[in-house]
């Protein structure tokens, strides 16, 4: 066994056996059939930003209408619906899908492995997504959209009060899209522990995927939480039981509980992911390893576990007693700490290291700047007495903002420039990317700084319109001003990627000079992604050469070919010893076929058609006994090879 | 107020003199201050709060301060470096000393927010005054509580309370989940359905002050304002008395307006001294005596009322009380009776 | 494929090394988070109002005890059925599926009477709302569970399982337990509780 040079990439001859193993038939069943993790990747992140520019364009109709004092640009019905559906469409159908679409794409290739665990729920978990934001939608596109915010409290989204389906497409699609969430979130966290390359044990994990691991983890134990919540406030809405309404012994605040066990640590899975990925990136582009790998991965999950114990500071205006406000308070204070010691690491890996400055690096770097000025805003409203002048104030969606779009939409930005090279094989032009950059970052500022001062003018959150004389008139002007700067700048962001699909440079298969595992295949990957499965020594497989890891070489050629039928290695849980040879299913129409028969039954649900939900309850339970049959090629058969 | 927060008696002074020109400032500014700001107090509890709020916001914006130029200095540093360092190095001392200096300040924070809570959490005194504020789509109603079942007074969207003394509200909600703010007296507390919290506001001085619904209720959430006005104690009981006092009976030239009203209105509305009884809507005894109507919708004269009894939909729209398609002469009819009502 | 590897290590999945039990180990885990949050439910109004709550304090237990005790049972018996598989008694095996089945069917019964002896209904109140929901998603788990044992009996049938490879029976039997040990909590919940109030 040869050892290859690690640090001097050459393109590994390809393979036509595996080629025709792993390749997806062509055409539109073939496309509606893959499981490739690339593949649906790329649909998550094309799917993520189609839904970004709905939730923007509801985000700019509301800033026409803010922009000056008393304005009739839409109806308070039509607000109301505007600024639900963007809180709903931006926090669960852009932001956690975007970093679904990265992790998909990425961490087999990250792990040394040819595909996830499960890729036909990795499949379905796709489908399910743009069903339940397809049928969500519907219901926005009939006048009926979700209107009682994204947090959608009891009683005003009771019968009573609320009437119409709105609350019932908000609520039957969200309880979908939990299903696949929860089932993404299963695959990452299985893929994580079965299937990583040999000899990748768990200090040796890439940093970025400590996120979305610690979100998958957390996911899988409070997703439940809101699909509960959603489920007793439909039964209430259509069966009257009386599980939030006072005069059945029900009680509001019940929602709010559920509702914010859940959503708390959902806003730390739609950031850590994100985190992971500016750490990932800032320390190639420093062209030095992370500073604190170590801490910064145990933070990430710190970060999550004291994400659980917050939840009430959504609550503090409730009337709850002050020593439970003294504890959550206390908890919403003290997670800064591991955020701040992320934020050090990179400030310390930058002042090490030697910077690139592209395109991507403006991007990570700004993270930080954002990161931080959104966690001080959290900081002030941690605190109970402050909040109470400060909660439902535009000083919280000046906060929100910060950490939503300042962590999540721009290290995603930075991830779109520093992985189109490796998933298209093309460069995006750098320079563009700086008019791009820049455009986003002063727009943005423009938009959300000056919100701080509205909020602490106390102009309050989800108003359809205010009054002149409070002193919000200008900076209201400004923010709408500013919306439309930074939306140019998004704009500018898909123009780019456009142009780069059309004409960018040729890439190569490392030009970053990166040291993980991904960097070492051709640009785009093969479909089977690595001609043999490496075996890895080391953090930074590909910088072995130049940095100081001792002797162990990680090895890139090592007759691991795997190629009688789709075959991957499974790896213990720590060690990452060699444990099995999985056998990978192939393409199949189940995942799809399946998640018709979901919808179809939820549209029973909505329009209280039993035959329909009982029709396509028995297609969905025929698609998943297909599904689970036993084959004989993925060996689940007595008697099969080995 | 320093003295309440049992502080160490030899820190009172200095904080006393910190704190002693802020609040000073803020209370000088008030009346200038935009309505709803919560940056200027002008209340027991709001005083508390402020020098927490301003201590917060300067810490929050020396942090970013400090944190934008390490990562501007570092990246102008770095730039010029021709070899990478040591893995780790000094590096990761930095860090820890980064966030062994964060989590110091955040103690800090978290023990002065603590004290300022359990201050600001219970009054101190007995409360000079108990009002049930009630919020409900989309207006508030009062309720002034008294033994004497004939001094007990309901009205509408501008109460009036002591000045200098402890106030307490007990908030019910009526139908969702409302929240009471007067920003320059006091934090915000939830009116929720099937509970009653318990909030207190203090007023250090006569003014008006402004307030507003602050948890989404609705249609009309955004026009669902109040008003708190602080009398000095005399001038409020001289107020209480007169708002408990019935209407007088109107005049020849009103009678018809009075009719009209007690006809179309009296279901939903009360005056007391005529006929129209109804609670489903605003009390409307004294009515005059407020300066906007609609919770804070529209001001309060005689052509907004006349406007709003035309068509309360194009106003605000959603709002729960109906078209009722009167003629013009009914309707000035009854917006010249209300007028009247003092 | 590598020699290193060929003659060393498994192909496919070999009981709790497969990959589709750590998914279950996944599952079982948010489904249980799912009962926590339906539990809390509960909990949580009980806080509210107290004992005065419970429309009655010695809720009868002349069907749920022995319902309780025959999925108990069936847990034994899906046990007794994953030994038999180990052993490579086919039949052993197939009686246990088919056993536990029978017993999973009788519990689903029992329930239905057991609901339609109710003092009180889904609409009666917050408690009835409540009760009716949360047994309700168990019994939704059990029949799931049926559907599963139904395939697992097909497929043992078929010859599918030898002693080494049978994880979607070790996936079956363990959802099973995990049903059972969900009855318990939502047995002390609204059949116990009450009286130990």
């Amino acid at each position: 066994m040869s050892t290859l040079d690690a640090h001097v990439i050459e393109p590994a001859p390809s393979s036509g056996v595996l080629e025709k193993i792993w390749a997806t038939p062509p055409g539109i069943l073939g496309w509606l059939a893959s499981v490739d993790h690339k593949s649906i990747g790329k649909r998550y992140l094309v799917t993520a930003f189609l839904f970004l520019a709905a939730g923007g364009i509801e985000a700019l109709v509301m800033r026409a209408q803010l922009a000056r004092p008393d304005q009739h640009v839409v109806t308070p019905d039509q607000y109301n619906q505007l600024f639900s559906m963007h809180g709903m469409t931006m926090i669960f159908l852009y932001a956690l899908p975007v970093l679904s679409g990265f992790s998909n794409y990425l961490w087999p290739l990250l792990f040394g492995a040819r595909d996830m665990a499960f890729p036909r729920l990795n499949a379905a978990s796709y489908w399910m997504y743009v069903a339940a934001g397809l049928f969500t939608y519907a219901g926005f596109a009939m006048g009926a959209g979700a209107n009682d915010g994204w947090f959608n409290y009891a009683p005003n989204s009771e019968r009573d009060f609320n009437p119409g389906l709105n609350i019932d497409f908000y609520a039957l699609g969200m309880i979908f899209l939990g299903v696949s969430t929860t089932v993404g979130a299963i695959n990452f966290v299985v893929t994580f522990f079965r299937m990583r390359a040999p000899g990748m044990s768990i200090e040796k994990v890439p940093i970025m995927t400590w996120g979305t691991l610690t979100a998958s983890a957390a996911n899988i134990l409070v997703i439940p939480a809101v699909s509960v919540a959603f489920f007793l406030l439909w039964l209430d809405r259509q069966y009257g039981t009386h599980f939030f309404d006072v005069a059945g012994g029900g009680q509001p605040l019940l929602w709010q509980h559920l509702f914010w066990m859940f959503g708390h640590p959902w806003v730390y899975a739609v950031v850590l992911p994100a985190i992971g990925m500016t750490s990932e990136g800032l320390q190639t582009l420093c062209r030095r390893p992370l500073v604190c790998f170590e801490a910064v991965a145990l933070a990430t999950v710190a970060t999550m576990v004291l994400g659980f114990g917050v939840w009430v500071h959504h609550m503090f205006a409730t009337g709850l007693p002050a020593l439970a406000l003294s504890f959550f308070s206390g908890a919403s204070i003290i997670i800064a700490v591991p955020s701040a010691l992320a934020v050090f690491a990179w400030i310390a890996t930058i002042w090490t290291g030697r910077p690139i400055i592209t395109t991507a690096f403006l991007y990570f770097a700004s993270v930080i700047v954002l990161f931080v000025i959104g966690g001080v805003s959290g900081f002030m409203t941690a605190s109970v007495p402050v909040d109470w002048q400060l909660t439902d104030t535009y000083f919280v969606v000046a906060h929100l903002h910060y950490v939503l779009i300042g962590i999540n939409l721009f290290a995603v930005a930075g991830g779109i420039y520093h992985w189109f090279p490796k998933m298209t094989g093309r460069l995006l032009d750098e320079r563009f990317g700086r008019w791009t950059f820049w455009t986003m970052f002063v727009g943005f500022n423009l938009a959300f700084l000056p919100m701080h001062v509205t909020g602490l003018l106390g102009m309050p959150r989800r108003v359809y319109t205010y009054a002149s004389g409070f002193g919000w008139d200008t900076l209201n002007l400004v923010t709408s001003l500013g919306s439309l700067v930074f939306a140019a700048g998004v704009l500018m962001l898909v123009i780019a990627v456009l142009r780069g699909l059309r004409n960018g440079a040729p890439a190569g298969a490392n030009p970053w000079d990166a040291p993980t595992l991904e960097w070492s295949v051709p640009s785009p990957p093969p479909t089977y992604n690595f001609l043999e499965i490496p075996i890895v020594a080391s953090r930074y497989p590909l910088w072995e050469r130049t940095i100081d890891h001792g002797a162990a070489r990680s090895r890139l050629r090592t007759e691991l070919r795997l190629e009688a039928g789709r075959e991957t290695l499974a790896t213990s849980a720590l060690d990452a010893d060699i444990d099995l040879v999985m056998k990978m299913p192939g393409d199949t129409l189940a995942p799809l076929v399946l998640t018709i028969g979901m919808a179809l039954a939820f549209v029973g649900l909505l329009l209280h058609l039993a035959w329909l939900t009982i029709a396509a309850a028995l297609v969905t339970l025929a698609a998943l006994v297909a599904w689970l049959w036993p084959q004989r090629e993925l060996a689940q058969i007595a008697g099969a090879p080995r | 107020m320093i003295a309440r927060m049992r502080l160490p008696s030899r820190w009172r002074p200095a904080i006393a003199a910190c704190a002693a020109p802020i609040l000073f400032a803020q209370r000088a500014a008030a009346a200038a201050q935009p309505p709803l700001s919560y940056l200027r107090s002008a209340g027991a509890k709001a005083d508390a709060t402020l020098p927490l709020t301003w201590g917060l916001l300067a810490i929050s914006i020396a942090v970013v301060v400090i944190v934008c130029v390490l990562v501007l200095v570092a990246i102008a540093r770095a730039r010029s470096r021709t070899a990478i360092a040591h893995p780790d190095g000094n590096a990761s001392a930095w860090v820890y000393i980064g966030v062994g200096l964060s989590s110091f300040v955040l103690v800090c924070a978290l023990v002065w927010t603590v004290r300022v809570l359990a201050f600001v959490n219970a009054p101190a005194g007995r409360p000079a005054l108990t009002i049930e504020v009630t919020g409900q789509q989309w207006w508030w109603k009062a309720r002034y509580l008294d033994n004497d079942a004939s001094k007990v007074l309901t009205t509408a969207n501008e109460f009036h309370i002591p000045a200098g003394k402890p106030v307490r509200i007990e908030l019910i909600g009526a139908d969702v989940i409302h929240s009471f703010w007067v920003p320059a007296l006091a934090g915000k507390t939830d009116a929720i359905p099937g509970q009653v919290n318990t909030a207190w506001i203090e007023a250090s001085q006569p003014g008006r002050y402004h307030g507003q619904c602050t948890e989404y209720c609705g249609l009309q959430h955004a026009h669902m304002g109040f008003d708190v006005v602080a009398d000095a104690p005399d001038d409020f009981s001289k107020w209480l008395d007169a708002q408990l006092a019935a209407e007088p009976a109107a005049t020849d030239a009103m009678k018809q307006g009075q009719h009209e009203f007690e006809f179309h209105c009296g279901a939903c509305h009360t005056v007391r001294g005529t006929e129209a009884g109804g609670t489903v809507g605003p009390d409307l005894t004294h009515l005059m005596s407020r300066q906007s109507i609609a919770a804070g919708a529209a001001p309060n004269n005689a052509g907004m009322l006349a406007a709003w009894i035309a068509n309360p939909q194009a106003i605000k729209p959603g709002t729960r009380m109906p078209t009722l398609g009167l003629s013009d002469p009914q309707i000035g009819d009854i917006a010249a009776y209300l007028a009247t009502l003092r | 494929m590598s020699a290193v590897v060929a003659d060393a290590v498994p192909v496919g999945g070999v009981g709790r090394r497969s990959v589709g039990w750590w998914g279950l180990v996944t599952l079982i885990a948010t489904e249980a988070a799912l009962f926590a949050y339906l539990l809390f439910a509960y909990y949580y109004i009980l806080v509210q109002f107290g004992p005065a709550w419970f429309p009655e304090r010695s809720p009868s237990l002349k069907l749920a005890l022995p319902n309780t005790i025959v999925l108990l049972i069936s847990s034994a018996t899906i046990r007794w059925a994953e030994r038999g598989m180990r052993r490579g008694a086919r039949g052993m095996a197939l009686g246990g599926i088919a056993l536990t089945f029978l017993l999973g069917l009788a519990f689903l019964i029992v329930q239905l009477f057991e609901w339609k002896a109710k003092p009180y209904s889904l609409r009666s109140g917050s408690y009835g709302s409540l009760y009716f929901t949360i047994t309700g998603f168990h019994m939704a788990h059990v029949t799931a569970g049926l559907v599963a044992l139904l395939l697992l009996f097909v497929w043992c049938l078929k010859g599918y399982f030898d002693t080494r490879r049978h994880v979607p029976l070790l996936i079956g039997a363990a959802y099973w337990h995990f049903v059972d040990v969900v009855w318990l909590a939502v047995f002390f919940t609204f059949y116990l509780l009450p009286r130990l109030w």
